[in-house]
Formats: C-alpha cells, sequence, structure tokens
C-alpha cells in the first residue's frame, strides 16, 4: 500500500497526469448529465453511432495531415448528430434505428479503410486501436486538447444548468412542451449540437467504442435507485465522476488502458446500484 | 349574450396522417369564453382536430389561425394518452412545475409565485399529497390527475382538455368538472373532448359533433 501511493503521488507530479484527471472528471460530469436525457428520450443508440462518425471524421482529418482535427471532427460529428435527432426519430418512413446502424457502421468501416489506405504511420493498426479503445497511456493528451476540452466543457455545464428545466420538460413530455409555447425544435437542436460535442469529447478519454458507456452506464445505475429527475441526475454525475478517477487512478498504477478501466469501474458501479435497488424493491 | 369574439379561427382546415385525410375542409371557430364539448365516435378525428390546434399536427391545407394575440403560453394542454415513458424518474412536483416551461420570464429555476400555483393546481386535483412520489409507481387515475393539474398550470387563456375523466373514479370526475367549470366562469375558454355526453352538456355552451362533421365531409 505505501508504494502505491508513493507511486500516486510520483505520477501526479507530472502536470500531463493532473491535465487526464481534470479531463476526465470534466468529460465524464458532462457525459452523465446528457446520458440521463439521451437514456430517457430511448436514444442511446445515438450516441453509439455518433462516436463510430466521430471516428470516421477522425480518420479524414488524418488523411488530410490537418494539425488540429478537431475542426473536421466537431463539425461533421454536429451535423450527423442534428440529423439523426432531429429528422429521423420524426419520420416515421426512414426506419430511425436502421438509419443510425447504417451510418454508424458505414463511418467506422469507411474510417478504416482510410486510414489503412493513406496513413503514412508505421502502425496503423496501433493507431487504429489507439483511436477505437482510448490511448493506453493517458500522457499522450496534448495541452491544447486539455485547453479545448476544459473549454468546451464549461459550455456544456452552462448550457445544462441554464436549461434544466426545459430539457426536463421536452425529454418528459415533448408534445406537451410544445403545445404550451415552448421552442421544442431549437432545444431538440440544442440537445444534438451538445451531446455531439460530449462524445467528441469523450472519445479523446475512452476511445471511439467504449463513449456510449461513459453516456449510458451512470445514468441507469441513477435511474436503478432514485425516483426524480433531480435526483436521478446528481446522482449519474456523481456516480460518474467517481468511476472516471478511480478508474484513472487504478490505470496509472496497475497500467491498464484507461479507457476500459473507467468502463469496467462503471459496470461494478452499476451492478452496485442494481442489488440496491432490488433490496429497496423488496423493503 | 356577449359578442363573439373568435379566439381560434379554422378555415378550410384538412388534418391527416400518411394518405389518410381524418378532418376536411372544416370551417370553425372556437370563440372566446366559449366551453366547447366536442364529441364523436372513436376513430372520427376528435383527438386529430385538438392536436390541430395544439400546434402538434400541421395542416394539410388551410389555416389555424390564434387571434385576439393568445399565445401558445396561455394555452393548457391535457393529452389523450400520455406518450410519457413508463419507466420515466420524475416527481409530481417536478412534472407540474414543467408546466411553466413555455412562459415569459426565463429564470433558470422556478419563483416562489409559480410554485404557489403548482401547489394551488395539484390541490384542486387533489394530487397535492403525491407531491413528492414517484410519478410512475402511481395508479393510472392518479397521473391522469397529475397531468391535469400540469393543464391547470399552464392554462392561462385556453384549455385544451383530451377525455380529462378517462380513468377517474367519479368523485374526482366531479371535482374535475367543478374546477373547469369555475375556470370558465372566470373568463377561461375551454375545448374539451369527452364521451360522458350528458356530465359535459350540463355545462358546456357549445358542442361540436364529430360524427355529423365527418358525414359532411364525405
Ligand atoms: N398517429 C396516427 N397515425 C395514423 N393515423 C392515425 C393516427 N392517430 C389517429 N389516426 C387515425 O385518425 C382517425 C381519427 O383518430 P382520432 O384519434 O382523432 O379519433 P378520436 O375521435 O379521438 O377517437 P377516440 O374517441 O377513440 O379518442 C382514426 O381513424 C385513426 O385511425
Ligand atoms: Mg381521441
Amino acid at each position: 500500500m505505501p508504494e502505491l501511493v508513493e507511486k500516486l503521488s510520483f505520477y501526479l507530479e507530472f502536470p500531463f497526469v493532473r491535465y487526464a484527471i481534470i479531463v476526465g472528471v470534466l468529460v465524464s460530469l458532462c457525459s452523465s448529465l446528457l446520458g440521463v436525457t439521451l437514456v430517457l428520450k430511448r436514444y442511446s443508440y445515438i450516441g453509439d453511432g455518433l462516436s463510430h462518425v466521430a471516428f470516421g471524421a477522425l480518420s479524414i482529418a488524418a488523411v488530410l495531415k490537418l494539425t488540429n482535427n478537431m475542426f473536421v471532427v466537431l463539425p461533421v460529428t454536429i451535423a450527423v448528430a442534428i440529423l439523426l435527432l432531429c429528422r429521423v426519430g420524426r419520420d416515421t418512413r426512414i426506419k430511425g434505428d436502421s438509419a443510425i446502424a447504417m451510418v454508424s457502421v458505414g463511418a467506422l468501416a469507411i474510417g478504416y479503410l482510410l486510414m489503412n489506405i493513406f496513413s503514412t504511420s508505421a502502425n496503423v493498426s496501433g493507431d487504429v486501436c489507439t483511436t477505437l479503445f482510448g490511448s493506453t497511456s493517458i500522457l499522450t493528451l496534448k495541452i491544447e486538447e486539455v485547453y479545448l476540452c476544459v473549454a468546451l466543457s464549461c459550455v456544456v455545464l452552462l448550457v445544462f444548468i441554464l436549461f434544466y428545466h426545459k430539457i426536463f420538460a421536452i425529454t418528459f413530455d415533448e408534445k406537451f412542451a410544445q403545445a404550451t409555447g415552448v421552442n421544442a425544435t431549437f432545444f431538440n437542436l440544442l440537445i444534438a449540437v451538445v451531446i455531439a460535442v460530449i462524445i467528441v469529447l469523450a472519445m479523446n478519454l475512452v476511445g471511439a467504442l467504449l463513449v456510449s458507456a461513459l453516456v449510458v452506464f451512470p445514468s441507469l445505475s441513477a435511474m436503478r435507485v432514485f425516483k426524480s429527475f433531480f435526483s436521478v441526475t446528481v446522482a449519474a454525475a456523481v456516480f460518474s465522476v467517481m468511476c472516471s478517477l478511480v478508474g484513472i487512478l487504478i490505470a496509472i498504477l496497475a497500467g491498464t488502458p484507461v479507457g476500459s478501466t473507467i468502463v469496467a469501474m462503471d459496470i461494478v458501479a452499476f451492478l452496485l446500484c442494481y442489488v440496491m435497488g432490488l433490496i429497496r424493491g423488496r423493503a | 349574450m356577449n359578442e363573439i369574439i373568435p379566439l381560434i379561427r379554422c378555415r378550410q382546415l384538412t388534418l391527416g396522417y400518411g394518405n389518410k385525410e381524418v378532418v376536411r375542409d372544416l370551417d370553425y371557430d372556437v370563440n372566446v369564453e366559449d366551453y366547447l364539448c366536442v364529441i364523436g365516435r372513436n376513430g372520427s378525428g376528435k383527438t386529430t382536430f385538438l392536436r390541430g390546434i395544439a400546434g402538434l399536427l400541421p395542416p394539410r391545407s388551410g389555416t389555424i389561425e390564434l387571434c385576439e394575440d393568445l399565445k401558445r403560453s396561455e394555452i393548457g394542454f391535457l393529452p389523450q394518452i400520455s406518450v410519457v415513458q413508463r419507466d420515466f424518474p420524475a416527481s409530481v412536483e417536478e412534472i407540474v412545475l414543467s408546466a411553466f416551461q413555455g412562459k415569459k420570464g426565463f429564470l433558470p429555476f422556478y419563483g416562489k409565485a409559480r410554485r404557489e400555483r403548482a401547489m394551488e393546481c395539484m390541490a384542486l386535483t387533489r394530487t397535492e399529497s403525491l407531491r413528492k412520489s414517484c410519478f410512475r409507481e402511481l395508479s393510472g387515475g392518479q397521473k391522469q390527475r397529475v397531468l391535469l393539474a400540469r393543464a391547470l398550470c399552464a392554462a392561462e387563456r385556453l384549455l385544451l382538455l383530451d377525455e380529462p375523466v378517462t380513468g377517474l373514479d367519479p368523485e374526482s370526475a366531479e371535482t374535475m368538472y367543478r374546477v373547469v367549470k369555475d375556470l370558465h366562469r372566470n373568463g377561461m375558454t375551454i375545448v374539451m373532448v369527452t364521451h360522458d355526453v350528458d356530465a359535459a352538456l350540463n355545462d358546456a355552451t357549445r358542442v361540436m359533433n364529430f360524427d355529423q362533421i365527418a358525414a359532411k365531409g364525405k
């Protein structure tokens, strides 16, 4: 145990380790907050689809050899998010889930194809693995990425806090909200944009394939135990941040991949909540 | 009688789903201080008409006009079947308060006046004791009363009700009718879809019969 603490404090000396922790906390906070809405609107799979799109966009950015790939990834993901959340959900002629499956798998395939054909890197499969499952070491976060991440997270948090009640009203009963004067179209658009931003941010932390775990697990855990929207939201945020912190620390100490360690923690938390929910249901 | 001022004006209104027309070429005015009862067989288009008025179903052709400077934020709405998901975690109070989201006066939290108004509406629908309860764990009739409280909270000038007494016990139904009647007496315009023809006709000032409208359209 003492060696562990020593090792930890040794690592914490490095600024990039601290950055990684800051990024981890912020990203997991944002993703859990919007995750509640996504899960309740039955859109969990959209998070997954979007992360694949972000991966595809990332590979395009890599092919174009852009220094900051965010300028491609963010707009593309936002555009697809708006298309998926604001169009498909409504139009009954296009089957929503199959459209998402198409976009999601298509982006994944094209992304990998592009990376393979155009990559100059010696270790293509290594690169791909990193974007899909997150880097094995969080020390690879660049300082610009950290700044961008902090800024975007703050915007997301601000939007969520300011529009919390509107988001609740639209999530709970969109028709009523619309009939009583809430601009549902605008807020659906806003939610879509914010979700795209979160997906792109979270991809840095846990990789494209594991993003939806960050979005879905904390809110599902919280819903097992809590019964009002407010308490579920707060609990999801707390669970998510705790799991990410513990996950990152374990990853540093044990040298495990960050993304999968965090998700493993989320699974543990979910199981605990599940059992707690069962016990409560009995009592 | 005071003069007739239209509040909602439908002209040549056609509403429908997919390639099916439900309401065809309807000319109809809902007037200020009407207590309008909408009756008719199952599937005759009552809910469709109400959804049109509520702005949830864009007209195929024709117009629905809100007159007298009526704003959507002054409308209260009780949908027929609630589309609310089965396992949504929300307390009764959160749901009733959400009625204010369309109103002006943007604040990230609710002021005292609105909380009090919400309490009043919960008292009127006898749901104040359920205030902290979880919505998904209520009985069907209790849920209906909560959604009614939400509709009352939102309604300032116009109240749209789609089968409000469905699932209510006789006592709650009677309170419901009394509450609506009181609101009407205080100047609220009411549009109520109902199958409870006798009870409704006691209070209503006008009746709209969709069986006849459908027959005429054909
Ligand atoms: N979402 C929908 N998509 C397609 N058709 C619909 C939809 N909703 C209603 N309809 C059709 O429109 C017609 C009118 O339905 P509506 O719900 O307005 O009837 P209603 O008068 O309210 O009946 P009820 O007394 O059962 O509530 C029905 O024939 C129904 O099949
Ligand atoms: Mg109906």
